[in-house]
């Protein structure tokens, strides 16, 4: 009834290939974006800290690895080793410069990420399939253990962790111990909401379309003038340099201090289900596979209490596992097109409701 | 200069001045290839007959070995034996009519998913029945020969061989001649290769896949079983083994993810070159080396080779 875009009319090429051409959806992402900026005015801190700021983080991740193994095609299990990057070269970046501010540095750590994730996408251009998804474990432990033994990684300090300091924009505190976690919201979804417009135009571009070529089939890709080269390795920069300033955020707007162990294995997984989940080559089910899976175990391990069951921590967390195992292999055999194609049913339901036979 | 030195001659020197160490090396580097072929094995068999990566394979050869531990704490070992292996068989068809049979036919990444759920799944029932705290493996009660002899077959050397790593070696050799034997003259062993081969084509003459995948879950869980043990003998058992059968994949990617061959001598190389390039090689960079090893040797390997030491060549078509 209300979701129709019967009668709007466009009249020249810019509005018929805008990103959001149907009036009604840009009403609901101004909508869904004014929320997410009164959040703060509602939400307690825990709330922020422990669901909203990391569910943020981690849909940039999962952004960044959806534009590899989404778009791109090539399926990577070393997300979490390229967080990492990011994470240690924007903690060196503070070090050496001290003055400029964070966000920047933030902003530029995803770099370091990127050239990182070109030399480990290279074997991507002979191995294909499930052999690259196991040569990019190589990135993960090679890495993880580059962030235990290169000791100037983290300033030759005997905990191995890397801690970040204050720092401040425009007189408020956006990091460290003194950063209220409204503050720190903010920064990450600002960052946030630019990575993911600046996504969903490069994936619409000329660049997107090069990846979608060589995912669908690259050997046709090449025949009609794709460069395999240079698609496959701007798909790992890019994702690397998303998956890069995830990382930095992670430590700087969000945890406050990590170790290896923040970037190990399980990390890779779980923003990998948070792709899976949401569903491949779709922006919006990042956010809805990150927000499914980082607030399915809180759940879980809340609901013992809620019902007034008096049972261990560990047990808690033992049944949690057995639970999101079961829930993630029964997601996939329901719907293995993840939250975006269970997106994409409601809308074509939407659009011809309360009729549907009209 | 004194880098190079340090890389190209002076681990050769260390070779030859004390060849027994050497020999100690290979040794020790033999035994976990023996290991980790064993989990590369259990891959190989269920990737031939269904064509889904198992992720799992890792927590199953701990799920295995911890069943056993738990379970011949209030039976005698072979009994207890005996019922973990109806427990894997149980697990196998478990595992075929929940998540293969529905999933039948999704993507690659679907399938290798569906196995890591499967990984989360089995770890917390394996924690919540089983405790998550390490345990020894119940060595003596299985039979299995302990302590070690030196061996010097010339003057002053000394090579320390652990009963149970010959153990492990032979029960390893033993298994591999069996499942050859099982996969060329038995009836269920034809009809495994027939699957493996063409899945359409074997379903017309009337092979059941089900039942196939059943059966190769269950071939996949005794390999886990079996490796389960020789690991928990040598070490505790615990999840930390896990981490360990990740290393496995190094070994598949290295001998192909089709070739039984393959697997056991992709596992020798790379459990022999990891305990050299550490013992060896390691204190250039710092130590902690076999954390990585495996993969980037598979990698540039496979820059080369990209089907594999066994593989057959990939031919691509539009």
């Amino acid at each position: 009834m209300f979701y129709r875009e019967a009668g709007q009319f466009k009249t020249n090429h810019k509005a018929d290939q805008a990103i959001f051409p149907i009036f009604q959806d840009r009403v609901g992402l101004s909508m869904i974006v004014a929320v997410a900026f009164l959040v703060p005015m509602f939400g307690s801190d825990f709330f922020l800290n422990s669901i909203m700021i990391p569910f943020l983080i981690f849909s940039l991740a999962a952004i960044g690895l959806n534009i590899l193994t989404g778009y791109c095609g090539q399926l990577s299990l070393g997300t979490g080793a390229f967080m990492g990057v990011g994470a240690y070269s924007c903690y060196k970046l503070v070090t050496i410069f001290p003055e400029v501010n964070i966000l920047i540095h933030i902003l530029l750590s995803g770099f370091f990420a990127a050239a990182v994730g070109c030399v480990f996408g290279l074997p991507s251009l002979r191995i294909k399939g499930l052999y690259l998804a196991i040569t990019t474990l190589a990135a993960q432990f090679f890495l993880e253990w580059c962030f235990i033994r290169i000791r100037w990684l983290y300033n030759y300090n005997d905990s191995g962790a890397i801690e970040v300091p204050n720092s401040t924009l425009f007189g408020i505190g956006i990091s460290g111990s003194q950063a209220t976690p409204t503050a720190r919201y903010y920064a990450v979804l600002a960052i946030v909401v630019l990575l993911t417009w600046i996504a969903s135009n490069v994936i619409r571009g000329r660049i997107g379309r090069s990846w979608m070529m060589i995912r669908d089939m690259d050997i046709a890709a090449e025949l009609m003038g794709i460069k395999p080269l240079n698609a496959k390795l701007s798909a790992f920069a890019m994702s690397s340099y998303y998956c890069g300033v995830a990382g930095a955020l992670m430590v700087f707007m969000w945890l406050g201090a990590a170790e290896v162990e923040s970037f190990n294995i399980d990390v890779s997984f779980q923003v990998l289900f948070m792709v899976i989940i949401g569903g491949l080559g779709s922006l919006i089910g990042c956010f809805m596979g990150a927000a499914f899976i980082w607030a399915l175990p809180i759940i879980i391990r809340a609901f013992p209490g809620f019902i007034g069951l008096e049972i261990g921590a560990a047990t808690v967390e033992h049944i949690a596992s057995v639970v999101i195992g079961a829930l993630i292999i029964a997601f996939l055999i329901l719907e293995p097109h993840g939250f975006a194609r269970l997106w994409q049913i409601t809308k074509e339901k939407l659009r011809t409701w309360p009729f549907p036979y009209s | 200069m004194e880098l190079l030195n340090e890389i190209f001659i002076e681990p050769f020197v260390l070779m030859a001045d004390i060849p027994d160490l050497f020999v100690q090396t290979i040794w020790e580097g033999f035994v976990s290839g023996i290991l980790y072929a064993l989990i590369a094995l259990g891959f190989v068999l269920i990737f031939k007959a269904s064509g889904v990566f198992n992720f799992a394979q890792g927590i199953m050869v701990v799920f295995a070995a911890l069943a056993l531990v738990s379970l011949s704490q209030f039976m005698p070992a072979w009994i207890a034996l005996i019922l973990t292996i109806g427990i894997m068989a149980l697990l196998a068809i478990g595992i075929e009519r929940a998540v293969l049979r529905p999933l039948v036919g999704q993507d690659d990444a679907i399938l290798l998913m569906a196995t890591i759920g499967l990984t989360l799944f089995l770890q917390g029932v394996g924690e919540t029945v089983f405790g998550g705290e390490p345990k020894a493996m119940v060595t003596e009660e299985l039979g299995l020969p302990t302590g070690s002899t030196d061996w010097s077959p010339f003057e002053g050397w000394r090579v320390t061989l652990q009963h149970i790593d010959v153990a492990a070696v032979v029960i390893a050799t033993l298994m591999v001649i069996g499942l050859a034997i099982f996969f060329s003259k038995t009836r269920i062993g034809r009809a495994l290769r027939a699957v493996a081969d063409d899945h359409t084509a074997a379903l017309s003459v009337g092979i059941s896949l089900n039942q196939i995948w059943a059966i190769v879950w269950f071939a996949a869980g005794i390999v886990a079983l079996v490796t389960g043990i020789m690991w928990g003998a040598r070490s505790d058992v615990s999840f930390a083994l896990e981490v360990i059968a990740l290393k496995a994949l190094a070994v598949l990617i290295l001998g192909g993810f089709t070739s039984i061959p393959g697997a056991i001598v992709g596992g020798l190389i790379i459990g022999i070159g990891e305990k050299v390039f550490e013992v060896y090689w390691g204190g250039i960079f710092g130590g902690g080396v076999e954390a990585w090893f495996a993969y980037v040797l598979a990698l540039i390997f496979l820059l080369f080779r990209p089907q594999g030491l066994f593989g057959e060549k990939i031919i691509e078509r539009v």
